[in-house]
């Protein structure tokens, strides 16, 4: 474990010019640049809240506004694009690297870094875009909002997690993929994200209590339109999952490794 | 001196499992059989010392590559163990990871840190990087821009920018323009003199022979031969023709005589040999080297005429040089059946590289009119440069240059 943050250590170099390179190449081309990194994600979110503000100007309970809904969608996407975003990633990191895998020898642990690097800034990105627009609906941030950073700590370890074990089952078996794109898209439907939790019959809420996930989502909810701390013993199952698949992923990463070059 | 690198019993093997579950499983410790198991390299013993240069030789599929990425690092063995004394860097593919849209150093820089080297490390060797290349104003331009050369030359820049103490090349040495392959020469000369070993899989014996002190034959995933280049070439020379033999003799099998060899078969050449100055038959000879080509014929009915004639021609089958006994005023008449030995004396003033000798019986001057025997790559054979100054091209004029003032 400690070599293997030595050697992350020691490629940090080459791991911070990948993830710059991951977005020069996504706008290095266009006439704005770097601008785009905010542009995007701010559009994202302005269409969130100026669009559905009008569409679905929806009340939630405790909250007297029009933007309510918007807010609400807003913290919840933070949450879900953190966790969807370096999942996938992390599931293909290594297929996607095959050719610099057998032909360049480097440790391998710095992919995963680059994934949670890219991952980590494309939502620091989404979360200024979002606190611009939540100033300019008249919710500007608090001091609550602190409370993300813990919160967002527990899915990077649990997409990590889950991401390094089915990324290396993906090298050997790539319907893990292929599968894994369909079931992000019931897991996204199977968090609360865009629906409240309370429009669920109460015998299909506990399934709610089942997905990690929607702990993550809640607290972020909580957060940003409450401006109120999230309810620790909500996350309990997050971080349970988190202690469980990361060791796992990192032994089943070690076990894997030398047979993984052999399958690219 | 000390050893660079010592591998014990190294073995590599590709299993492949019955259902991906069982794979999975044996990473839990279940000890599951593997299907199938193809040992691409099993009991390796191998030691190279510090500044030695050694040529990894072989077919395809013998094993070579596989060696040369164990000890990179990017395969990992399968039994065995090997220790590696020093920084190893290898060129198994250049411009590999550049980003068409990164300038030349953006990518430099990139790519430098791949190979681990630290920021400060890379800024300080970016100017020689820069000048290596020597491609100008391009450096700062996307790689995009760049022709596959101009990328080769950057690739190959970083690549040596800084010096390893075990350079692995794998068949990347004829890259870029005759210039620049000259001067990526030049440079891994300059690396062996100041003590990198350098381990490469090569098939061009002029290169192997110019760089490298040692050779080793890989045959199905073990060593066969190990020693002199030259000795090893030779004997990896003859396992290929061997084979090649076989597959001629194949094919004359199936429909009855192949193209390689045609004619009506009243006589026929019955061996064939490039002899050296001693009389010993050899494959591989020095420029200029005086030798004699031995060719056995029979004769097998009654012929009015017979005409030997040969051609050497250069790897590309390209005629380097073709005479016969016609055009040298010694056709025969009247032959008898019976056996005749040409001995046939020159110069060997050929250029380094591969050749071969092609034979014709006829009875004239062409083959046109009665075709006794026509042989193609009746015999293969191999120049190299051993104490010329060097030169290139198929044939050795050697000059005798004078300067003087005016």
């Amino acid at each position: 474990m400690k070599q293997l943050l030595v050697a992350a250590w020691r490629y940090r170099n080459f791991i911070v010019s990948s993830i710059r390179a991951d977005f020069r190449a996504r706008f290095g081309r266009s006439k704005l640049g770097a601008t785009w990194m905010v542009l995007q994600p701010l559009a994202q979110a302005s269409i969130f809240a100026f669009v559905l503000s009008e569409i679905l100007s929806a009340k939630l309970p405790g909250i007297d506004s029009r933007f309510a809904y918007p807010t609400y969608l807003l913290a919840g996407t933070l949450a879900w694009t953190l966790f969807a975003d370096l999942l996938g990633r992390c599931i293909n990191v290594f297929v996607d690297n095959a050719n610099l895998l057998k032909k360049i020898a480097f440790p391998r642990i710095a992919l995963p870094a680059i994934a949670v690097g890219v991952a980590i800034t494309n939502a620091m990105l989404l979360f200024v875009a979002t606190s611009i627009v939540l100033l300019f609906i008249g919710h500007p941030p608090t001091w609550e909002f602190l409370w993300l950073i813990p919160v967002a700590g527990l899915i990077v370890a649990f997409a990590v997690g889950l991401g390094l074990l089915l990324g290396v089952l993906n090298v050997f078996v790539r319907d893990v993929g292929q599968v894994m794109s369909v079931m992000l898209q019931l897991w996204f439907w199977l968090t609360p994200v865009v629906y409240m939790p309370t429009i669920l019959s109460p015998s299909r809420a506990h399934i709610l209590a089942l997905n990690p996930m929607s702990a993550a989502v809640g607290s972020f909810q909580q957060v940003v339109l409450y401006g109120q701390r999230p309810h620790l013993s909500t996350l309990l199952p997050l971080a349970l999952a988190s202690v469980i698949l990361l060791p796992l992923g990192y032994v089943l990463f070690q076990r894997a490794a030398p047979e993984m070059v052999d399958e690219l | 001196m000390s050893a660079v690198l010592e591998a014990r019993r190294l073995g590599k093997a590709f299993r492949s499992y019955r259902s991906e579950l069982q794979r999975f499983a044996t990473w839990l410790g279940w000890p599951v059989r593997a299907e199938s198991e193809y040992w691409a390299l099993r009991d390796l013993d191998i030691t190279i010392d510090a500044g030695e240069s050694v040529a990894f030789v072989g077919q395809n599929g013998a094993g070579k590559s596989t060696f040369l990425k164990l000890i990179a690092g990017t395969l990992k063995p399968t039994e065995g163990t090997f220790a590696l004394r020093g920084r190893v860097a290898a060129i198994l593919e250049l411009g590999l990871g550049f980003n068409p849209e990164f300038t030349g150093r953006q990518n430099a820089t990139h790519a430098a840190g791949l190979m681990g080297h630290s920021a400060q490390h890379i800024a300080a060797a970016m100017d020689g990087i820069e000048a290596f290349a020597e491609i100008g104003e391009y450096f700062d331009q996307p790689v995009r821009t760049y022709s596959s050369g101009m990328q080769v030359r950057v690739a190959f820049a970083v690549v040596t920018a800084f010096r390893p103490d075990v350079l692995i090349v794998d068949e990347a040495l004829s890259v870029g323009d005759a210039y620049f392959q000259h001067k990526s020469f030049e440079r891994i000369r300059q690396f062996q003199r100041e003590g990198t070993s350098l381990l490469i899989v090569s098939h061009d014996r002029a290169a192997i022979q110019a760089l490298c002190s040692r050779a080793i034959l890989l045959e199905a995933g073990r060593v066969i031969r190990d020693g002199d280049p030259s000795d090893v070439m030779d004997y990896y020379n003859a396992l290929i023709a061997e084979r090649e033999a076989d597959t001629v003799r194949e094919r004359r099998h199936e429909s009855g005589r192949s193209q390689v060899i045609s004619g009506t078969r009243e006589a026929e050449v019955e061996d064939i040999a490039l002899h050296d100055a001693d009389g010993q038959p050899r494959e591989h000879f020095n420029v200029g080297e005086p030798v004699e080509l031995r060719i056995d014929i029979v004769v097998k009915t009654a012929l009015p005429r017979l005409v030997l004639g040969y051609m050497i021609k250069d790897r590309l089958g390209q005629p380097v040089y073709g005479t016969n006994t016609h055009h040298t005023r010694q056709e025969l008449t009247e032959v008898a059946p019976g056996k005749l030995r040409f001995n046939i004396r020159f110069p060997l003033s050929l250029g380094p590289g591969s050749y071969s000798v092609s034979t014709a019986l006829v009875s004239t001057d062409t083959h046109l009119v009665n075709n006794y025997e026509w042989r193609e790559l009746a015999l293969v054979f191999s120049v190299g440069n051993e104490d010329k100054p060097p030169f290139v091209g198929t044939a050795w004029i050697p000059p005798q240059i004078e300067i003087a003032a005016r």
